[in-house]
Formats: structure tokens, sequence, C-alpha cells
């Protein structure tokens, strides 16, 4: 794993979040408290690879990103999972794609621009050939975090057992086959069989993760990968709220406008209250 | 001619005047001067008699979203959960009234707590005001009902499960409670019919009701005046013209005043508004933008933040008969304030060491339990929300003693100004 001390060496955004938290509700010394996303994931042994603190770092306002992200999706992702509430023409206003382009290289056969993002893929067949539908995922990034699905698509790893023959940190047991594995090559997973205090103070000994050892290469180096899966996650993130780039660039001039009126206010307020007589105190 | 009722020294009306027409068949010009401009309130008013004003302001802000969101969405199990998406993403500025709505709900609650608690550290619930504290308290279990039934309305899982371990509370009362869940449900489980009433109640019944009670909760306030920081009746004291020697007329000064304080609320409002409407996970929770799910529980259930003090004490118990019953009695036992309260001064500033212990704690206990409220109810998180419940029931149920014994210190003939 190339770069993962990068990532996870980056403060946590929950920290960020938890001084929002502490700024907007000073006043009322409401709780500072976050809710962690995310499924049933594996324990790490001591020392381990620290996957699960791998952020996405997204760039919502990255436009090249984006469009890599919705090609990547429409290539890899759209065989199975819809983006339901999405419209293709809003993507390409959103994303400045070119209407040419988008007929050609994003647009399912047989769909019009206006249409919603389904696959072709029964949910019937789904069930019947993973075991589970595979989810729509126009919400993914909001219901389970956009690090979470980063790290999802980065810790699938060989398994020969498992009907898939893969098998995922992040969501273990997961019946999602590693469809990117072309491109992100087989890695296997090293568990080390580490001893603690069970209950009752026995010692138990329990397999932990350690860290990835790369298998067969894929078509792209380390660094190609991740970049393919964070600029999917950004896609998907953008998705999931396409009104956000609106939302942080009218947020600017709204608060700007807010503090002059803030401003003006105390002038006038002051203004007014020049003759109420001081106190007798 | 004719003088301004109510303001006898005040403008006259030109005779055959619009103002004149007006006045003879509404009275405007008397309304003014008796609820603003002839209306005294105390001079030294600080920075927590903002809430108040605010709290108003939210309320009209909840009602103008409201009723755009409703325009757009559907009021039913299979379409409710598309049709918030939908004003997300297609409706023209849906996503703003949106956030506007959901956040305005939490700020709602940040406001009013702030409100309250101003009135605790004042004795604003002492008499003559102890109507006045019980409509406030009526608009605040009006105002729990209206987020309840609102956070469901979106069917998300977990509107869903909220709405499964909140209507599942009423089944622990006893011989009637399985009778009662289903007749609030209107089904064996939480289905579309639960979704069609808390609509309508959310839509209509509860915002009527809450209407009454501010307009009561304001006559009330118009009646008695309002308290201030020293806790002293500014209309004990008047001039030559019987007006309050510590009073300024309502409006502008006040008005004004309120003004300024709104433009910093709605900074923070929309600081949150623009860049973090999900607040972390705070205002809007990432289980509740996957659609409701009977088959699949969320990793564990919690109400939006507002509530969470109530949850912990509800889970604080083992019996959830109990829990429930203690959840009820840490609402209900606000009420109960004005009789609890036996200090012959009102303020804090006044009171004794007991009294300034027992708020403190008391507001540290509230901060505490909401965070408990939002962890997994185990270990170390069940044992604190034990104390802390005590401490709770502590604050009310000592107060009668604490505030009798305690000396305090004599109260200033007129305001005192302490910046």
């Amino acid at each position: 794993m190339v770069d993962s001390s990068r990532r996870s060496l980056r403060p946590s955004s929950v920290l960020g979040r938890a001084w929002l938290v502490a700024v907007a509700l000073a006043g009322a010394g409401m709780p500072l408290a976050v809710h962690a996303a995310g499924g049933a994931a594996v324990s790490s042994a001591p020392g381990a690879l620290n996957w699960h603190h791998w952020e996405a770092g997204n760039e919502i306002f990255n436009i090249p990103s984006l469009q890599r992200g919705a090609r990547n999706f429409m290539a890899y992702c759209s065989g199975c999972h819809s983006l339901k509430y999405m419209r293709y023409s809003r993507l390409a206003e959103d994303l400045k794609i070119p209407e040419a382009q988008l007929e050609q290289s994003l647009v399912l056969p047989g769909d019009k621009k206006s249409d919603y993002i389904n696959t072709r893929l029964q949910a019937a067949d789904g069930e019947a050939w993973f075991g589970k539908a595979p989810p729509d995922l126009s919400l993914i990034t909001r219901a389970k975090g956009t690090d979470y699905v980063y790290q999802f698509l980065k810790a699938f790893y060989s398994e020969p057992n498992a009907p898939t023959g893969v098998n995922n940190l992040a969501l273990v047991g997961t019946a999602m086959p590693h469809v990117l594995s072309d491109l992100q090559g087989v890695q296997t997973a090293v568990f080390r069989n580490e001893e603690y205090k069970g209950e009752g103070g026995k010692p138990v000994v329990e397999s932990r993760f350690y860290k990835f050892e790369k298998g067969t290469p894929g078509a792209l180096a380390d660094e190609e990968y991740d970049t393919f899966v964070r600029d999917t996650v950004n896609f998907l993130s953008y998705v999931g709220e396409p009104a956000q780039v609106t939302r942080r660039t009218l947020g600017v001039w709204v608060i700007l406008f807010l503090l002059a009126f803030t401003g003006i206010a105390y002038l006038l307020k002051q203004e007014y209250w020049k003759d109420v007589p001081p106190g007798q105190h | 001619m004719a003088a301004v009722p109510g303001n006898e020294q005040g403008p006259v009306y030109k005779d055959g005047s619009f103002r004149e027409w007006l006045n003879k068949r509404l009275p405007v010009d008397e309304f003014v001067a008796s609820q603003l401009t002839g209306y005294f309130a105390p001079k030294n008013f600080n920075i927590w008699y903002y809430f108040g004003a605010l709290s108003l302001l939210v309320f009209v802000l909840q009602i103008f979203t409201g009723i755009f969101l409703t325009m757009h969405y559907k009021p039913s199990e299979m379409a409710a959960f598309d049709s918030v998406e939908y004003i997300m993403r297609e409706v023209e500025w849906g996503w703003l009234i949106r956030y506007m709505h959901s956040t305005g709900a939490s700020f709602f609650f940040i406001v009013v707590y702030l409100h309250m608690f101003r009135a605790m550290m004042y004795g604003s619930y002492k008499k003559p005001r102890e109507l006045l504290w019980i409509f406030g308290m009526l608009v605040y279990l009006a105002l729990m009902a209206e987020a309840f039934m609102g956070y469901v309305l979106p069917w998300g899982n977990m509107s869903y499960w909220g709405a499964q371990v909140i209507v599942n509370l009423f089944g622990t009362i006893p011989v009637i409670g399985p009778g009662l869940v289903e007749w609030i449900r209107g089904d064996y489980g939480i289905a579309d019919s639960t979704l069609n009433r808390f609509f309508a109640l959310h839509v209509v019944a509860i915002p009527f009701a809450l209407a009454l009670l501010i307009m009561l909760h304001l006559v009330a306030l118009r009646q008695t005046g309002s308290n201030n920081p020293d806790g002293i009746e500014i209309k004990e004291k008047k001039d030559a013209n019987g007006k309050p020697l510590d009073g300024i007329p309502f409006h502008p000064y006040y008005t004004i005043k309120d003004v300024m304080g709104v433009g910093v609320f709605l900074t923070l409002f929309c600081l949150v508004l623009f860049f973090s409407p999900t607040f972390g996970g705070l205002f809007l929770e990432p289980p509740n933008f996957e659609p409701a799910n009977p088959l699949s529980t969320p990793d564990h259930i919690a109400p939006v933040w507002y509530f969470t003090a109530y949850y912990a004490i509800l889970r604080a118990v083992p019996s959830q008969q109990l829990g429930a019953l203690l959840m009820l009695l840490a609402v209900a036992v606000f009420l109960f304030l004005p009789w609890l309260d036996r200090s012959p001064v009102k303020s804090i500033r006044y009171k004794g060491i007991l009294s300034k212990i027992a708020l403190t704690v008391f507001a540290i206990t509230f901060i505490v339990l909401s965070f408990l409220g939002l962890q997994p109810a185990e270990g170390l998180y069940v044992l604190l929300a034990r104390i802390f419940t005590v401490l709770y029931f502590a604050f009310f149920l000592l107060m009668p003693w604490y505030t009798s014994v305690e000396r305090t210190k004599p109260v200033p003939e007129r305001v005192t100004y302490h910046g």
C-alpha cells in the first residue's frame, strides 16, 4: 500500500465537526457527539495498517475529478447499481459535460438524456445472482459517509472460500464481487493471531487483520487506482447532494450580507440607545 | 381632531384622514401604543433576553418553510422518502427550503432551551409569572410533539425506528397500553396510516395549538411585564407620569436591539445551513438517508440531539415502564418550578450559594445526559446516566429545601447594569 500514511495522518474530520458543534452551541453548551458510519468491520492487530482511518478527501469543486468519477461509475458500477434520483441531463449541466460526449459515453443504450440513471439489472436477478439486490447508490455517501465508500473500494482481499472469491474489511461477508480487481489487482490480507483477555480473564486467541499483501498486479498502479477510487467517491458525494456546490458558493454571499446587515443594525441600535439614560448604578 | 387613544400626549388625527378612518374601525394605533410604544420593558436586559424574540422568529420561519414543503411532499409510505429527495434535487430552491426547515428545527430547540435557562436563572417563573411559565412549558411540550412527528415524515430508517421506539413507550402504560399504541399507529405496526396522521398533526393540529399557546404566553407576559436579571418589579417604581423609572418603551428600543440580535442569529443559522446542514450527523442523522426499512434496524437508535437527555433517562432504568414514567416526569417536573422555589428573591444574582451550585450542576447534568443519550446504552454510559438522572431530579426535589435554608443577598431598589 503506497501512501497510506499520508491518508491516515490527516487530522480527523471528526475533530473539525466537533469544533463546529462547539462554536455554534457554545452558549447552550450542547454535547459534542458524532455518529460513526459504517457496518460491521474486522478488528485490527496492534500496529496494523490503519485502513479505517483512510479519508476520501473529497474535492466537490474539482470538476475534472467529478467528470472522471462519472465516467468510472457508468463504466464499472452502472451495470448493477442505479442512481435513481439523478438525471443524465442534470449531471451534464452540473459537471459541464458537452451534450455529444454525454450521449456518446455516459447515457446507457436506450435511455434519453432526461431519464434517471437506472441500471439494466433487474432486482430479482440481482437477488438470484448475489443473494441481495445491489443497492441504489444515490445516497450511499450520505448514509454511510464518503470515507466508508472509499475504504470499502480499497479493502477487498482475496478469500478463495467465499462465493465471490473475495471478502472486504469494511463490510465483512459482502455480497459484492470485486469488480475493480482488473484495475487494482488482487491483494491478500495478512491476519495475525492475537491473544487477549476474554471474559473472566481467560486468554482468547483471535485472528486480527495486520496488513495487505499485493498479489497479481492490476492494470493500474497503486496511485492510479487510488485516484480512480477518489474520483468515483467524489462523484458519488456529488450525486448524494447535487445542490452542495451551489449551497457552498451561495452561502459565502449570504454570510457576507448578514455580517453587513448586523453591522448596520448595531449602529442603528447604538444611535437609538444613545438617549437611554445610564443606570443609577 | 382626536388624540391617539392610549397616548393622549401623542399625535392627533387630522379630520378626514385615512388614519382616522382606519382607527375608528380597527384599533391599530391603540394596539401599537399598548403593546409596543407604550409597553415598558426593563432597561437592563442582557444577552439572555434575545431568545424569546428569536424563538418567535424561528416559529414563523418553520411555518413559512413548512408551507412550501407541503406543496411538494407526499405523506405516503411509498412516496414520502422519494418526495423529499425530489424536493432536494428537482424543486427550484427546494434544497434551501428543506434545509431551512431541518436546521430550523434544531435551532428552535437551541433558542428555546436558552430561553428556558434564562427563566430559571432569573426566577422568571416565580410569582406573579406562574401562568406565563406554564404557558411557556406547554409551548415546549407542543414543540416536542411537533418535532417528533416532523422527524417521522421523511420516512428514513431512523424516522421509522425512532417512531417505533417512542410510540411503543405508550405500550408500557398498564391495561390500556397495547390498545392505545394500536390506536395511535392506526395499524399493527408503524405504517402508512401512522405517517398520514402524523402529517395531519404536524401540519395542521399542532401548529394551531402552538400559535394559540404562544399567543397566550405573550398575553400573559404583557399582563405581568417582563422580569429582568435583577428580578425587580419595575412597575413598583414609577415617575410622575406613571411610567416605570427603570423601563423603556419596547418600541423602538427593544425592537431595534432585537433586529441586531436577529442579524447575529441568522449569521450563525446560515453558517450551519449553508456549510454543515447535517451538522456532523446531529441535525440530520446518516441512517435517515436510507429509506424506512422494517427489516433492518439501525446499529443504534437515538433520537435527534434535543431529546437525548430524556432518552438517556429512559434507558438509565432497567424497567422500561419505570423508565418511561421517569422520562415523562423529567419533562413535567418543570411545570412545578414556581412552587418548588421557596426563595424570597427571584434572580440567581441574589440567591445563596446553594441555588447557584444547584443550577450550575443542573445545566451540566442536562448537557451530560444529552450526550449520553447519543451513546450506546452500555457499560460506563449506563452507570453515568443513572448518576446524572439522580442529579437531574435532585435539582427539583431538593429545591424547596435549598432555596429556603440559604442566606440570600439584599435585592437593590433599582435595576443594575453588569455591562
